[in-house]
């Protein structure tokens, strides 16, 4: 640590704890409306399927009901980018795509409605696999969408999105190579990120062009722009409630945010939409699958001159993001790998099955868990140890990259050797390293295996925040920031940089609820850019309001401001600590001081995360556990132990490190039919399997806010699932190229089904 | 219910009694038994009538099978699952849920602890974790972490707060390390 904060870098009590833990904290389902009615969806029964028929007159009919909209009388938005799924259609896509709406008394007659909906399918066939749906002969989702491909685009990324990776000539670079290796793996098992509370929302209209809308969200401002880019400018009022767990899948929740709308819309009165488990599992969105073939060029000594291929990204029926996953997905390749020569070209493909989304991760994980696969075929032909390859391949000071908007950027973060190693020494990696596809140790029918995974995100700096501190002159300081509360405790974290900036018990300092009526801008809290983006925004906003409060008090305390000093509501003298006025003599006790804050985006600082694994097999059953996880990273300043370690800790759930073992989608292929989606049938990992676990942070300060910190919460899942997919090779000798390791995949590689 | 009722026998004798008592946090509810909005009906859970007939919404739903352990709270001394119990089988018994744990403005230490330990991230498991944990506690203060781990077996937690909850458990109990 380079300084001594009063708390910056303590752990200090997450400002909504009494309320979570009391159970007074008010998530979307603890919500009602006066007047407000239930809504529900029908799902499909069928993957593809064009509707013949539809009847809605029984469930109207019904007492109680007040809506059944159908894509007969809905509104014409299209979901999606581009925006291509209508909300609903007469076509319909996956098992659960939303066929009608109903808005009722309560939730129990919404549900009963659904049944008297008569629906008549003209089944279709349906194509379930990324690489076939973009054969000439395969089904068709979309007629605008020749072939199955979502178009590349800009979509607000800007003019030069980052839609492949073309860098320098890779036929020289192939040519510069020693070795040449081919691989392939894929990352499609469409895991669901699964938040506790199931996606919902309340959506209230008052007048045709004026919306107010209650989200369970990571972002309420991501849903503010979300639901003009489908219904126009209107004018919307997003207000955030407690959110319970998102892990990116509520950002802009489209999907509910689309239905509760129309409902509320067609009704003129409030409406909560608030999946079932069974809802979320069928209608909400999952993962990307992503698959790599790619030829890697490599010099002995760990030097890769080329690197071509082609991504096949599965977004499912539609996709919410993927230009942007992709974009991300695209830059984060060469922050992992500096490489001179590159040519990945990614195809976004549509299949039947559920939507994708936003995901912690984003498109980066889904491109690491299958490229560093491949490049671990390169790196153990020329036996290199990959701790050593990483270190020399994670982008280094002096570098650059094409980032997400296609601009060249410069890398000014530190050399993140240092951190790799630390994390190698803490996990023991030499002594545990025997060499590729060989185990660490060998017991009866148990091999363990060791594997590493790395990271990295300039997603950190993405966007723009803006912040306001009022100070009162009762000594409270008041953050104006639009910060949803999900899980990250990022509204904690900017009250103790204000409180630390302006010198005042972190207890007088509240935060604004999030609601885009009273706050700036906000973009949203992705990418882990809510520590340095919006932890700029807060900082400016507090020194600029500080800096008004010393001009208020220089003529009265007879010194000029840069003299003045602040400590718990009072302003003083440095020189003559004595000279001293409270905030109330010095604002005026009718008065309030308002500073403001704005943070430009600076993709100049990515951040790191290295996850080291070890693993034990059993060869006879198959059956792998976990055993250790060392996640390490350098994060510039700790702003709070305790919450870093969970968000880092997190890496484990939430469509992570568990994606490379047990969890998955299991749809049926005859049908498209989720297998197990409901909490038994999905795994999920127990508080009686828990693997040791470690962190190691270092903080090398950044120049990034007078705090030097950068985020890094929302990266901590990405290195995991290669890391694991190496260890367990390791442990058997046999590699497998695609996710889950599952005990049958481990037995049919060790040929022993 | 009434007690004369056998629901296993095939001839049901009719409902006397229209109503249950239901003691939550220490107050006694008298709950109509029926079909009106404001009754109790025979498919409600005891979860959804905690939360939507008497407002104790700190109790949580996340799966409703069963599955999850959000819904937990403490019956006549031991955690259950509250979403896979009746409310009509519930007459005449008593419930703790989240929002009894605060006595007079006083914290429960296990809660005191999750503060202290930030055991949780976005807090949807967090009360029937504190439920699950605060009856093992009442029946063994002094459990080793393995035991925490054993009564919390049910408990979906996907923010993997569960290292630092078992921190905040040991601490409460006097355990800390
Ligand atoms: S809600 Fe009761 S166990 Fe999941
Ligand atoms: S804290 Fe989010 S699920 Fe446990």
């Amino acid at each position: 640590m380079t300084k001594e904060y009063r708390y910056i870098g303590k752990a200090t009590p997450r400002k909504d704890a009494r309320d979570i833990i009391t159970g007074r904290a008010q998530y979307i389902d603890d919500m009602k409306l006066p007047g407000m009615l239930y809504g529900k969806v029908l799902g499909s029964p069928y993957s593809h399927a064009r509707i013949k028929s539809i009847d809605t007159s029984r469930a109207m009919a019904q007492p109680g009901v007040k809506a059944v909209l159908t894509y007969k009388n809905a509104p014409d938005w299209k979901l999606g980018m581009p925006p291509h799924k209508p909300v609903l259609d007469s076509t319909v896509r996956f098992v659960g795509d939303v066929v009608a709406l109903v808005a009722a008394d309560t939730a129990d007659i919404a549900r009963g409605a659904l049944r008297l909906i008569d629906v008549e399918y003209e089944p279709l066939p349906a194509v379930y696999d990324a690489e076939t749906a973009i054969q000439p002969d395969s089904p068709q989702l979309y007629p605008d969408l020749p072939g199955n491909l979502l178009p590349r685009g800009t979509y607000g990324i800007g003019p030069k999105a980052l839609q492949e990776i073309v860098i320098g000539d890779v036929a020289k670079g192939f040519e510069e190579a020693d070795l040449i290796v081919e691989g392939e793996c894929a990352y499609d098992n469409i895991p669901n990120p699964l938040p506790p509370e199931p996606p919902g929302v309340i959506a209230s209209w008052d007048g045709p062009d004026k919306l107010t809308l209650w989200t369970a969200s990571q972002s309420a401002g991501a849903n503010k722009s979300n639901i003009q880019n489908i219904m126009g400018r209107i004018d919307v009022r997003v207000i955030g409630t407690q959110c319970g767990g998102s892990y990116g899948s509520k950002n802009a929740n489209q999907m509910p945010v689309a239905y509760a709308t129309a409902l509320a819309r067609a009704t003129n009165r409030p409406v909560k939409l608030y999946y079932t488990k069974e809802e979320h599992f069928d209608t909400f969105s999952l993962r990307l699958g992503s698959r790599i073939r790619a030829s890697i060029g490599i010099k002995k000594d760990g030097t890769v001159t080329a690197v071509a291929g082609e991504w096949i990204i599965d977004t499912g029926a539609s996709s919410e993001v993927v230009p942007w996953q992709v974009a991300v997905g695209c830059g984060e390749a060469q922050l992992m790998l500096r490489c001179p020569n590159w040519n990945i070209q990614p195809r976004a493909v549509c299949t039947n099955r559920n939507p994708s989304g936003v995901v912690r991760g984003f498109g980066g994980q889904e491109l690491k868990s299958s490229l560093i696969p491949i490049l671990s075929i390169a790196m153990e032909k020329i036996d290199i140890d990959p701790v050593e390859f990483f270190k020399k391949n994670f982008v280094k000071p002096g570098d650059g990259y094409y980032w997400r908007d296609g601009v060249w950027v410069e890398f000014r973060g530190p050399d993140y050797s240092k951190a790799i190693e630390k994390g190698a020494e803490v996990f023991g990696w030499k002594d545990k390293w025997r060499g590729w596809g060989k185990p660490t140790a060998a017991c009866g029918t148990k091999r363990r295996g060791i594997g590493v995974g790395i990271h990295g995100n300039a997603d950190v700096g993405e966007d723009e925040s803006e912040a306001w501190v009022r100070l009162d002159p009762d000594g409270r300081a008041v953050v104006f920031a639009n910060i949803s509360e999900s899980g990250p405790s990022q509204r904690s974290s900017v009250c103790k940089m204000a409180a630390e900036v302006l010198n005042l018990p972190l207890e007088s300092v509240d935060i604004t609820p999030p609601d885009t009526l009273v706050n700036p801008f906000e973009f949203g809290l992705v990418g882990s850019r809510g520590t340095y983006i919006l932890g700029a925004a807060v900082i400016e906003a507090a020194e600029d309001v500080k800096r008004q409060l010393f001009e208020l008090a220089a003529p009265l305390l007879g010194a000029g401001p840069e003299d003045l000093e602040t400590e718990d509501a009072s302003v003083y003298h440095k020189a003559h600590p004595e000279k001293r006025l409270s905030w109330r003599r010095v604002i005026g006790k009718t008065r309030t001081c308002i500073g403001r804050g704005r943070t430009e985006h600076d993709f100049s600082l990515p951040n790191m995360m290295t996850i080291f694994a070890e693993v034990e097999v059993d060869i006879e059953t198959g059956k792998t556990d976990l055993l250790r996880v060392v996640a390490t990273t350098d994060c510039g300043q700790i702003i709070d132990p305790l919450v870093l370690q969970g968000q880092l800790q997190g890496s484990i759930g939430s469509a992570g490190i568990d994606t490379a073992l047990a969890e998955e989608t299991i749809l049926d292929n005859r049908n498209g039919h989720i297998l197990n989606g409901n909490m038994i049938d999905y795994k999920w990992r127990t508080f009686v399997d828990l693997p040791e676990f470690q962190t190691v942070i270092l903080e090398t300060p950044f120049p990034s806010h007078r705090f030097h910190a950068i985020g890094v919460g929302e990266i901590a899942p990405a290195p995991g699932p290669s890391a694991v997919l190496m260890a367990v090779y390791n442990a058997i000798g046999q590699r497998i190229m695609s996710y889950p390791l599952t005990p049958d995949k481990i037995l049919k590689a060790l040929d022993k089904e | 219910m009434p007690t004369d009722i056998d629901w296993n026998s095939s001839t049901r004798e009719p409902i006397e009694k229209s109503y249950i008592t239901l003691t939550v946090n220490g107050e006694p509810h008298r709950l109509g038994i029926g079909s009106q909005q404001d009754e109790i009906a025979p498919s409600h859970t005891l979860a959804y009538t905690l939360r939507e007939s008497l407002g104790f919404t700190g109790t949580k739903i996340g799966c409703d099978h069963g599955a999850c352990g959000a819904c937990t709270v403490i019956m006549d001394g031991e955690a259950v699952q509250s979403c896979s119990i009746l409310t009509i089988e519930c007459d005449g018994k008593s419930i703790l849920t989240i929002e009894g744990l605060e006595v007079n403005g006083q914290l429960h230490p296990l809660q005191q602890a999750f503060i202290d330990h930030t055991a949780f991230q976005c807090g949807f498991c967090t009360p029937g974790i504190i439920m699950s944990t605060k009856a093992l506690l009442d029946a063994n203060p002094s459990p080793t972490e393995d035991d925490i781990k054993q009564e919390l077996a049910g408990h979906f937690c996907r923010c993997i707060s569960h290292y630092l909850v078992i921190k905040a458990v040991m601490a409460a109990a006097g355990r800390e390390r």
